[in-house]
């Protein structure tokens, strides 16, 4: 039988049920894995995303777009293939794609990770024929630290910048990670305070019924803000500009996977880096591939040669997918920054909200 | 091993030198003598034993992860530090394993690693997996450093020699001479070397550098404009060396860079010549490679700056002399305040052989030390000739000081100028290129670059720098997009970027496929406006040769 998806020119492609999935060019039919912009692109005629994504996917695509849900393990069938979506722990409403025809099952997991994260729904193993991975943490280098241990290393540099009265300023992904930091860390060591950027995601989460601590918008044209306690959460794009001198004295860290590299973070310059991410580690990766019972691996986005090397090393029919997704960023990619693409959707620089 | 750990992650974590020299400071207060003297000796980049090799290293972190090898090898591809990539990699310690007090860093070197000295590999073994079951990731990263012989911390002698000088309450260029000569090799020395009075034998500080500002101006008419009549001035060659200062003082001689970092060690020659000069004489002047009449450049130079120890074969291989152009002090008395021109009376009196009679073919290898000759012209059109000749003659150009000026203090502006002659340069192709390591590690930023000939692209020179780190980064991105083919760490790319490469000569060689080398090769800009169609030439250097 022919394969279930195939990449084509605007897209993952499902010939038999003719639609997409996470296409990177206008089609007609879209099933959206998540809501961040290398997965989520505008212009298609219809779109199918995980119920408790609505409100994400609403605010990053717009409220003119035709979008159907499904609830989580709710199955469809579209040209006689049947397709439901399954939680992949990533951001909220992120779904592994899983599709059906003729007894043969394929699973997309668009990203994922197997760490616990308050703010969406866990990763749940979904059984089947061929799985579609992605490896942006796919080297065995990327373990990461219980979500506890780095929320008490988050939650000891804003109380030490606290006590010496300097703001602390936190750079992360505007969705997925600014909400999961904002709900990890000890909202009594002072206020939270977010980009517009971030704020419009937070009050998408909150209208999802997500349970966020109280967070302030940084007002437009402030002047001043905080007064040295305050936590602020921001995308990566706000370095350089002069929206952080707004908060006065303040030490600014970065949020990311990449920050486990001590190169990495002495290159970018900042001077902490925490390593929360979410995405998969390796050894989740490793979880996540054997808990599918595939036999058959497909690899997307990140290290995609070593680990389909490794795979095949340990009997997997394993081979590399071509895709124009990017996971994590580079390492060193400035725009490894959500807010980037958010940018481009909403045609206005994300730092100047409050610039203005 | 706490406390050096410590130090190394706040060391790593800061560019700020007050954070650095408060961690210094802390780790030395706080430690054991012995510690501290064993941390010293780290710090101050003492020959450390390697009794591990780094393959057999990761042997036994592929068997004890149970990861293939050739992702392990992978994995520090990507990494760009073994030690690092082994922290990373190997299992964290079980709890119980780590609990209780951690042995100090005198204690673990001798037991982890100056005792592997001899030992078999099966007992090497024994004890490095026997190390890995004990310490969690960060301090494995330290130790893995020490234990390969390669732990490199961004601090300078003198910045340790700051710390330890605030910690016993003394002047710091005392503390840099008490660290001179013989290793602190254990807590006694280490106590001694705190002891807060300065004796005698304390006082052999260098005075600080009077430094030359760069003249911008090619023309004639703008030199004379900015600066006036020529007769006013005194002009040498910019020599392509190393500013120092031979201190002769009480019973010995010592040599100091422009850092004030003393380079005794380094330099024993040159401190054997200063031996034989007056007591109570300070020479300013460079530091120059010179074998058998013909000058190195700063390259080999900074073959021997570069070591602790200097063996006979890099002596004889990189023979050193000292050309000095001042005088800053003689028979105890301070003469900066005086004119150059009876500083330079002076000087020729003390040090009479010019370092011309030993740039001559087949001249003699002598530490000096030399006078350094002056250039004759009492116009700008002359010696602006005499600057035109300085690529031919390995030097930078000329050196323009006042004659009536005083040896100030720091870039003083006006006095003293250094008039360099342009670089060459050619547009060149982007061909391969490799990852860097430290900060850079992990990004494509040894670059090897080619010009055109009969059609295709021949490599000419390899160049690491000079793209803002933005650049580093978007190259990065390019090469990877671009690769063709991967060669270990090195890929080969389409050709589509072209960098504007700046060098100081150019001459045949069999080192690239090209049959030339171009000496000092840096990267000037990015030519984003360039195809690789619009770069130079085979031809366009071998014109170069023919005209140098």
């Amino acid at each position: 039988m022919r394969d279930l998806l195939e990449v084509t020119e605007s897209g993952l492609y499902c010939p038999q049920g003719d639609f997409y999935v996470d296409p990177w060019r206008r089609v007609g039919r879209a099933i959206i894995t998540h809501a961040h912009g290398d997965h989520a692109r505008g212009g298609c005629e219809r779109y199918l995303c995980a119920a408790a994504g609505m409100h994400v996917m609403r605010t990053r695509l717009g409220n003119s777009v035709a979008i159907d849900t499904l609830r989580d393990g709710e199955s469809i069938s579209i040209n006689g293939v049947n397709v439901s979506l399954h939680p992949a722990g990533h951001v909220l409403g992120s779904a592994q794609v899983r599709v059906e025809y003729r007894g043969v099952t394929w699973v997309v997991t668009g990203d994922y990770k197997l760490q616990a994260d308050p703010t969406c729904a866990a990763f749940r193993p979904v059984e089947c024929d061929v799985f579609i991975t992605e490896s942006t943490f796919g080297l065995p280098v990327y373990r990461w630290q219980e979500p506890g241990a780095i929320a008490a290393e988050i939650n000891a540099w804003w109380r030490a910048n606290r006590d010496a009265g300097r703001t602390s300023v936190l750079l992360a992904y505007a969705l997925g990670k600014a909400q999961r930091l904002a709900a990890m860390v000890d909202p009594s060591i002072g206020p939270i305070v977010a980009h517009g950027a971030v704020m419009k995601l937070v009050e998408a989460y909150r209208a999802s019924g997500v349970r966020l601590p109280s967070i302030d918008r940084v007002p437009p044209r402030a002047r001043r803000v905080g007064d040295g306690r305050a936590l602020v959460i921001a995308p990566p794009s706000v370095l350089g500009s002069s929206w952080l001198r707004l908060f006065g004295e303040s030490s600014v860290a970065m949020a990311s996977g990449w920050m486990l590299l001590r190169g990495v973070r002495r290159r970018r310059g900042f001077e902490r880096g925490f390593v929360v991410s979410d995405h998969a580690d390796f050894p989740g990766l490793m979880r996540a591939i054997e808990a599918s019972r595939a036999s058959r691996v497909l690899v997307t986005h990140g290290f995609t040669d070593t680990l389909a090397r490794l795979l095949r090393d340990r009997d997997y029919d394993a081979d590399v997918l071509a895709t124009r997704f990017t996971g994590e960023g580079e390492p060193d990619a400035p725009e490894a920054d959500d807010a980037t693409n958010e940018t481009v959707a909403d045609g206005e620089p994300a730092a100047d909200e409050v610039e203005a | 091993m706490n406390d050096f750990t410590d130090l190394y992650w706040r060391l790593d974590a800061t560019t700020s030198t007050n954070e650095k020299l408060a961690a210094l400071r802390d780790f030395f207060a706080a430690a054991t003598p012995a510690d501290a003297a064993c941390g010293l000796a780290v710090l101050c980049g003492g020959r450390q034993l390697r009794t591990v090799s780094s393959t057999q290293l990761r042997e036994w972190a592929a068997a004890t992860t149970g990861l293939p090898h050739w992702l392990v090898e992978e994995c520090y591809a990507h990494v760009g530090d073994l030690a690092e990539t082994l922290a990373l990699l190997l299992p964290e310690p079980a709890e119980d394993a780590v609990a209780g007090t951690t042995p100090g860093l005198a204690e673990v070197m001798q037991t982890t690693i100056h005792d592997l000295r001899g030992a078999d590999d099966d007992r090497k073994r024994e004890v490095v997996t026997a190390v890995w079951r004990r310490l969690a990731s960060r301090e494995r990263l330290v130790w893995h450093k020490l234990l390969t012989g390669g732990l490199r911390v961004g601090v300078s002698r003198t910045l340790v020699a700051r710390a330890l000088a605030e910690v016993a309450g003394v002047d710091p260029a005392v503390m840099a001479h008490r660290l001179m000569g013989d290793a602190v090799a254990d807590g006694v020395a280490f106590a001694r070397l705190l002891a807060p009075e300065p004796s005698a034998a304390d006082d052999r500080r260098p005075y600080p550098f009077f430094l030359a500002s760069p003249l911008d101006r090619s023309d004639v008419e703008g030199v004379a404009a900015a600066l006036g009549s020529a007769m006013d001035w005194q002009a040498e060659w910019k020599w392509d060396g190393m500013r120092a200062q031979i201190v002769r003082r009480g019973d010995d001689a010592t040599v100091w860079s422009r850092g004030e970092e003393l380079m005794n060690e380094a330099f024993p020659e040159i401190v054997a010549a200063g031996s034989s000069l007056p007591a109570g004489t300070v020479l300013d002047g460079e530091l120059l490679a010179v074998r058998d009449g013909r000058l190195l450049g700063f390259a080999a130079l900074s073959k021997r700056a570069g070591r602790r120890r200097v063996t006979k074969k890099i002596l004889a291989d990189i023979p050193c002399s000292f050309v000095a152009y001042d005088l800053l002090e003689a028979e105890g008395l301070d003469l900066r305040d005086r004119p150059l021109t009876d500083r330079r009376r002076m000087l020729a009196d003390l040090v009479p052989r010019s370092f011309a009679d030993v740039l001559v073919p087949g001249g003699v290898n002598d530490p000096g030390p030399f006078l350094s000759p002056l250039v004759p012209g009492d116009s700008w059109p002359t010696l602006a000739a005499r600057r035109a000749e300085s690529r031919d003659r390995g030097v930078e150009g000329l050196m323009l000081k006042r004659r009536e000026s005083p040896y100030a203090a720091g870039r003083t502006k006006g006095d003293w100028w250094k008039w360099k002659i342009e670089p060459l340069e050619i547009d060149a192709v982007l061909l391969y290129a490799q990852a860097g390591h430290g900060r850079r590690a992990g990004l494509h930023s040894d670059y090897t670059l080619g010009v055109w000939h009969d059609g295709k692209l021949v490599t000419v020179a390899k160049a690491y720098s000079g793209l803002a780190d933005s650049e580093i980064v978007e190259v990065d991105r390019i090469v990877r997009a671009t690769t063709i083919e991967k060669h270990g760490p090195v890929r080969i790319c389409t050709p589509t970027l072209v960098f504007q490469l700046a060098f100081e000569g150019v001459s045949h060689s069999t080192r690239h496929k090209s049959g030339v080398a171009v000496r000092f090769p840096r990267i000037v800009r990015w030519r984003r406006d360039k195809q690789p169609a619009d770069a130079g030439s085979l031809a366009d250097l071998e014109r170069m040769i023919a005209a140098s």
